[in-house]
């Protein structure tokens, strides 16, 4: 098919310009890397990635370019003629082996430097431990005597069902909002404590840069400092496979301020008394649920 | 020719072969058994396939729209199971059956009636595996690697899955028993190990592999099964056990079985490059070395599988260093086929057109390979699509394509006949374009935090998913090209010389074609072997 002037030639593209543009507004195809999160160690993996990122690139670039090269320069209808003497080197075989030996070395040295900062868990400041159930959160405030039960919001929890026809689209965050958050104050190292009830789980949040499994009969620990003056709602969803509503346990954090912290807490801790009296201090895009977080016993299992 | 036909008229004496039904039922001959295995592989291939549309219909647009979240737990579980233990490793061993005899100079197998049983005890398998779909609670859904406890609340799928998986076993183990003995006994008189095909040698350490991993997987379900259903406590933490000793045990076996699928790909793109360059591989004797260290390095690298479960730093440490060591002979092997194409002639047939997608694809899966060896960074890229994006580069565009450039490869010596060129090259290209189009947009989705193994997203990653349905129809449906072109090559092909590629060489190349019911009744004379041996 040719076009036979120009004029026609510009308003196809136009018209394919027009028609793709409600496509384009709402659509997220800038979602293409890992995010650089909130916290010291999540940007340092990110910083990690982007490095070994750019080495693979670089590797790429070589090996594809000697690929494509030996296949435009060598092909039979252009008349190459193999050259069957070719058949071994030695030096050629040291050196494509010592190269990636040295590449491998430069890229582990960062690799082992972040490694050993993810394992250091002094001085935290609080400790929370997360208990998986299928499929919903516990969070206990170590300490605290504040624990509550964080399962997927309402909205989403209707959405999702087979066939509901609702747009997921309308859903605020859809399937990643929950109805009690987990909050934690900006600026300090909290430390999460992992288990799970049933099966194992894995708790997740990509802005604060590591996931970790949790898994019933161990305690594992991950911790997170985030940014002062990066408050607000981060969210992530439970990594490991863990039955029928895998897809449905999000993991949603709450950052405040460390005053709206500690106002929450003792929020929290007042219900025992009236519980009645008690507004869930937190909501994300949910409107508030009746049962304060905190006056909600938890059952064993 | 003429020499051909004098050879086929000495043979038709004793080429009289079962007729019917029991030619199949009762089969020594290593050829028919070959065949059984690659149509078995075909069949599982379709199967498992049509369960991966399935998951990809659902994953098209966030909302669950057609499966139960459970349903869809068993698709992902099955698919895995069908793609691993019923397409790519029944294909490697009819592949295998097909051709070690033919390049070592060899009668038959070692162990005929084995080798019989060997293939037979894969449909009663599947059949078992298969009929999970239809029992209470439905076909195993704790995904292909059945960590528990998950696994443990199977519903009545599980016996029948621990048992299939212990007949696929039994019959992988017996299936490499009999390459070893064949190639360890019965080379042709002259030929040393090394002057054996590339495609030999990486099945023999493949075999070796699977005798010593396959029964650690017996032994991990084995225990499952005393845990299901007679109070043992192995994984059961409320009884003193630990769910993690199940995951350090599974992939004991399980990253040397993602070696099992992919160095006999190694071995055939080995023979299909240096074929379609005319020019001898390039320092065969380091790629068998290689070869050799890949396996080695794959019994010490397990627990990159479960960076997250929570081991110590040391631990930790020497996971990513000996998985990043990998790449070393992993690095001499392409070098080595890009040296085998530099300076030689190159020609485009469909068998190398896909082994040159291999090299790209493969190799790229290698280097996200790389990257999720790096501890920190995989805390973020665990359990992520990025994951899914990286096996699948390496199994489908990897193992399946050196499959099935393998059998473009062979079709004429097997078949005496040729398969329609113009087809074959539309297959390529589709599957080359279906499979980026599915598989390169989840390193995206991964990366932006979607998790693997959910049945239903968060809108954010809308676009990409679909992109990626899109890719799986396409390479989907053009997968029935591959047998539309077989199916009209056996039927109505061209007749194939005994030698259809210019550059071929091997003892393969010096049996008439087709490749007579009985081959090398008497081996072939030494300076066969060395021309055959070309490197």
């Amino acid at each position: 098919m040719t076009f036979h002037n120009r004029k026609t030639f510009c308003s196809l593209i136009a018209l394919t310009l027009a028609a793709l543009a409600p496509l384009t507004a709402q659509a997220e195809w800038g979602n293409l890397n890992m995010r650089v999160g909130v916290t010291p160690l999540s940007r340092e993996i990110y910083d990690l990635h982007m490095t070994i990122f750019w080495w693979c690139v670089g590797i790429g670039v070589v090996v594809f370019g000697w690929m494509i090269w030996s296949l435009v320069a060598f092909r039979k209808s252009k008349g190459a003629k193999p050259d069957t003497t070719m058949i071994h080197s030695t030096k050629a075989e040291i050196i494509w082996t010592v190269i990636p030996v040295v590449i491998l070395v430069l890229m582990a040295i960062p690799a082992a430097r972040t490694l050993i900062a993810i394992e250091d868990t002094r001085n935290t400041e609080i400790s929370i431990k997360a208990t998986g159930h299928q499929w919903k959160w516990q969070y206990e405030y170590l300490g605290e005597d504040v624990r509550f039960y964080s399962t997927l919001a309402r909205s989403s929890d209707e959405a999702r069902q087979l066939q509901s026809g609702v747009d997921p689209k309308s859903v605020p965050e859809y399937l990643l909002d929950v109805d009690n958050p987990l909050v934690v104050p900006e600026d300090t190292k909290v430390r999460m404590l992992l288990t799970a009830q049933d099966v194992i789980h894995a708790w997740w949040v990509p802005d604060f840069g590591l996931k970790k499994d949790a898994i019933p009969g161990n305690i594992n620990e991950l911790w997170f400092k985030v940014d002062k003056g990066k408050t607000g709602i981060y969210r992530g969803q439970c990594a490991e496979l863990c039955g029928r509503d895998h897809g449905f346990m999000p993991v949603v954090v709450k950052v405040v301020t460390k005053a709206e912290y500690a106002a929450w807490l003792a929020a929290q801790k007042a219900p025992a008394q009236s519980a009645d009296a008690a507004e869930p201090a937190v909501d994300t895009a949910m409107p508030a649920t009746a049962a304060s977080p905190a006056a909600d016993p938890a059952p064993a299992g | 020719m003429a020499n051909t036909a004098a050879h086929d008229a000495t043979h038709d004496a004793h080429d009289h072969r079962p007729q019917g039904l029991k030619r199949w039922l009762y089969a020594t001959n290593h050829k028919d058994i070959g065949t059984m295995y690659l149509v078995f592989a075909c069949v599982m291939f379709f199967l498992g396939g049509a369960m991966a549309l399935l998951i990809r219909l659902e994953l098209f647009q966030p909302g669950m729209q057609f499966l139960d979240p459970a349903f869809y737990n068993s698709m992902t579980t099955m698919h895995a199971l069908l793609m691993i233990f019923g397409a790519v490793m029944p294909a490697w061993t009819g592949l295998a059956n097909w051709m070690v005899p033919l390049q070592v100079g060899a009668p038959d197998m070692a162990l005929p009636r084995l080798n019989n049983f060997s293939f037979w005890l894969l449909p009663f398998a599947f059949t078992l595996l298969l009929l999970t779909l239809f029992v209470p609670g439905g076909a195993p859904a704790g995904g292909w690697t059945l960590y528990p406890p998950l696994s443990l609340q199977a519903g009545d799928s599980f016996p029948l899955t621990i048992f299939a998986i212990h007949l696929l076993g039994i019959s992988s183990i017996l299936g490499a028993i009999n390459v070893i003995v064949t190639i360890m006994n019965m080379r042709a008189p002259g030929m040393g190990l090394l002057n054996m095909s590339l495609f030999c040698w990486t099945w023999l350490i493949t075999a070796y592999l699977l005798i010593l991993v396959m029964p650690v997987l017996a032994g991990a379900v084995t225990m499952l099964l005393t845990d299901y259903f007679f109070d043992t406590a192995f994984f059961t933490a409320a009884g003193g056990g630990d769910p993690v000793m199940f995951q350090h045990i599974f992939w004991f076996f399980g990253h040397p079985e993602v070696y099992i699928l992919i160095l006999p790909a190694f071995g055939v793109v080995s023979e299909i490059i240096p074929t379609f360059s005319r020019k001898p591989l390039f320092g065969y004797e380091s790629m068998v070395y290689a070869t050799a260290s890949i396996a080695f390095l794959s019994f010490i690298v397990w627990a990159h599988h479960m960076f997250t479960v929570g081991m110590p730093l040391a631990g930790q440490l020497f996971f990513m260093l000996s998985t990043m060591l990998i790449a070393v002979p992993t690095g001499v092997k392409v070098f080595n086929w890009c040296a085998t194409m530099w300076k030689g002639s190159i020609s485009f047939e469909t068998p190398m057109l896909f082994a040159i997608a291999f090299l790209f694809l493969f190799t790229l899966g290698g280097l996200s390979g790389l990257m999720l060896a790096i501890v920190p960074a995989d805390f973020q890229y665990h359990d992520t699509y990025f994951v899914v994006a990286h096996f699948h580069y390496v199994l489908v565009p990897g193992s399946v394509f050196a499959i099935m450039a393998a059998v473009y490869y062979w079709l004429p010596k097997w078949s005496g006949r040729m398969y329609d060129e113009k087809i074959g090259k539309l297959h390529f290209w589709m599957s080359a374009i279906g499979v980026n189009v599915l598989f390169f947009p989840q390193h995206f989705l991964g990366l932006a935090g979607m998790p693997r193994r959910i049945p239903d997203y968060a809108t954010q990653f809308a676009d990409w998913n679909m992109v990626s349905s899109v890719g799986a129809v396409i390479f989907g449906f053009s997968q029935l090209l591959f047998v539309y072109v077989i199916w009209k090559a056996v039927r109505s092909g061209e007749t194939a010389p005994q030698r259809p590629w210019e550059g071929a060489h091997g003892l393969e190349w010096e049996l008439p074609t087709p490749a007579p019911y009985h081959s090398w009744d008497t081996p072939p004379p030494r300076e066969v072997i060395t021309k055959g041996a070309m490197h």
